[in-house]
């Protein structure tokens, strides 16, 4: 859902990358939480993830979904940051015969859908291959 | 906690039901299920549905099936865990019986998916995704389990063609299966040759958008004896477990942990071994995933499930006969009824009535039934006295 809430409410995750780090046990979460799934603490301080890192796995969308129908077909990953997160985005400017696990890729702000019908754009990140 | 049976089965033909709204989908399973187990009155109905919200515009469907059912006053509940919405019916309903608290509970499952176009449904099912983290970006669902696919692939080189002949021997069981949405053989080479949707999958490696709806009854073990005449099943273990909703928060993302946690808690509370289990109905909404789950369900090693199929042994007549039904693939996908229906595969299997799809050795059958990319996943073991 593409709504003017939601995007507000998102906009420091898609905007500015930022997570949350247990002040505990140092494990990051993105998007924050309130408790953390290791050592149940309930303390976190801001942290901001890093933009470069490597694809972890890849496919190519061929049929997109809502929202999505211009830019098919695309390709897609789950990229492991330098400090280990995880996050899944769309890889841009790559061809699909580039796609391999372990392709260095870094983040860049980008638009991320078509304006749905409460015309909204929706900005946020995508990974884009090393030159 | 009471020991429970199941007395009664009943399920529709898979497919395009153009004729059947959810209501008479549901209805036609429930009245068959109720029918062939003598019992004479119901005291809960339990009904796993994903998303009537989305496919039909229509919520609060306990009360419409409780009375389109005849049954009202009945208590009646819809439960939802994505596509495992049928499994937790049951795992409700087993619950209710065990306790004490009812007799004869229905466990239903349904989903009308073809009243809305294929890019609402996909909308829909996507609704089983984190909607922020994954769908936002554009990932579907055949594109989540190809996310799986590649990984799998990478770190074991498992080959595109053991992803195809998943399909291939699913649609084989399927075409013995009167109630199989999708009744034809197909070939390696045109699982690989069809349609591309998500690299690496393509259109035969996905399950397909189908109306249905299955309903098995309830009752305690005890009470079965007087009523039916057929052979007597009782579920041996009811177990549920949950996973990272989102996939790139998993640490392994070819291991689904939500499976492999159900699993092993109910082989703990059956008492049993993965090789103790005859058969299987397990969740192949991609091929990929009957892999990964033969693998988190401890039948095979980590990183041999794509050798499974092609060695025959999940064939029909191979050691671990694996979905006989046909499975998501060839049976058909109408989500929130999936789960009962493989029970109803399982039950008919146990009870020696498949027909020419009937395994040589059917005494103990495990259900895996799976929410989303492994997000949630119940799983049953089912007996023959």
């Amino acid at each position: 859902m593409i709504t003017p809430p939601v995007v507000r409410r998102n906009t420091p995750q898609r905007y500015r990358l930022e997570a949350g780090k247990c002040k505990k046990c140092g494990k990051v979460f993105f998007p924050p939480r309130l408790v953390c799934d290791k050592c149940q603490c309930r303390e976190f301080e801001p942290y901001t993830l890093p933009s470069e890192g490597a694809v972890v796995t890849h496919t190519v969308i061929r049929t997109p979904p809502r929202g999505f129908s211009d830019e098919a077909p695309y390709c897609m990953g789950i990229v492991q940051l330098t400090d280990g997160t995880r996050l899944l985005c769309q890889i841009a400017d790559c061809e699909p015969e580039r796609l391999s696990v372990g392709l260095k890729v870094h983040l860049e702000f980008r638009r991320v859908q078509e304006a749905g019908e409460s015309g909204v754009l929706a900005y946020g990140y995508k990974a884009v291959p090393e030159r | 906690m009471r020991d429970v049976a199941v007395i009664g089965i009943g399920m529709t033909d898979f497919g395009e039901c153009w004729n059947d709204s959810l209501r008479d989908l549901f209805v036609k399973a429930a009245l068959q299920a109720m029918d062939e187990s003598g019992a004479d009155r119901l005291d809960s109905i339990y009904v796993g549905s994903m998303s009537p919200g989305l496919f039909c515009g229509q919520e609060h469907i306990g009360s419409l099936l409780s009375d389109y059912l005849g049954q009202a006053p009945v208590p009646a509940a819809r439960v939802e865990s994505a596509c495992a919405s049928g499994g937790l019916a049951l795992r409700c309903g087993f619950f209710e019986v065990a306790s004490g608290a009812s007799d004869f509970v229905l466990c239903g499952g349904v989903e009308k998916m073809t009243d809305v176009s294929g890019a609402q449904a996909t909308y829909a099912l996507g609704t089983a995704s984190d909607q922020d983290y994954e769908a936002f970006h554009g990932a579907t669902f055949p594109g989540l389990y190809a996310l799986i696919a590649t990984a799998h692939m990478h770190k074991y080189g498992t080959k595109r063609e053991d992803l195809a002949q998943v399909a291939v021997k699913n649609h084989e069981n399927g075409l013995l299966n009167p109630h199989a949405q999708y009744r034809m053989k197909i070939t390696v080479e045109q699982v690989i040759n069809s349609v591309k949707v998500a690299d690496p999958l393509n259109i035969l490696d996905c399950s397909p958008i189908t109306d249905g709806a299955a309903a098995v009854l309830l009752c305690p073990l005890e009470m079965t004896k007087k009523l039916s005449k057929k052979p007597i099943v009782k579920i041996a273990a009811s177990a549920m477990a949950t996973d990272t909703m989102a996939l790139h928060q998993r640490k392994d993302i070819t291991w689904l942990g939500s499976t492999a946690k159900a699993a092993e808690s109910a082989y703990k509370k059956a008492g049993v071994k993965p090789g103790d289990i005859d058969f299987a109905e397990v969740h192949d909404c991609f091929t990929i995933a009957e892999i990964c789950v033969l693998e988190s369900l401890g039948v095979v090693e980590k990183g041999k499930g794509g050798e499974a199929s092609r060695s025959g042994l999940t064939a029909r007549d191979g050691k671990f006969p694996v979905n006989p039904s046909g499975g998501l693939k060839s049976k058909g996908h109408p989500v929130g009824a999936t789960g009962i229906a493989q029970i109803y595969e399982i039950v008919t299997q146990l009870r020696g009535e498949a027909g020419k799809r009937q395994l040589k050795k059917a005494n103990r059958g495990l259900a895996q039934n799976m929410g989303g990319s492994g997000g949630s996943a119940v799983v049953h073991i089912l007996e023959v006295l």
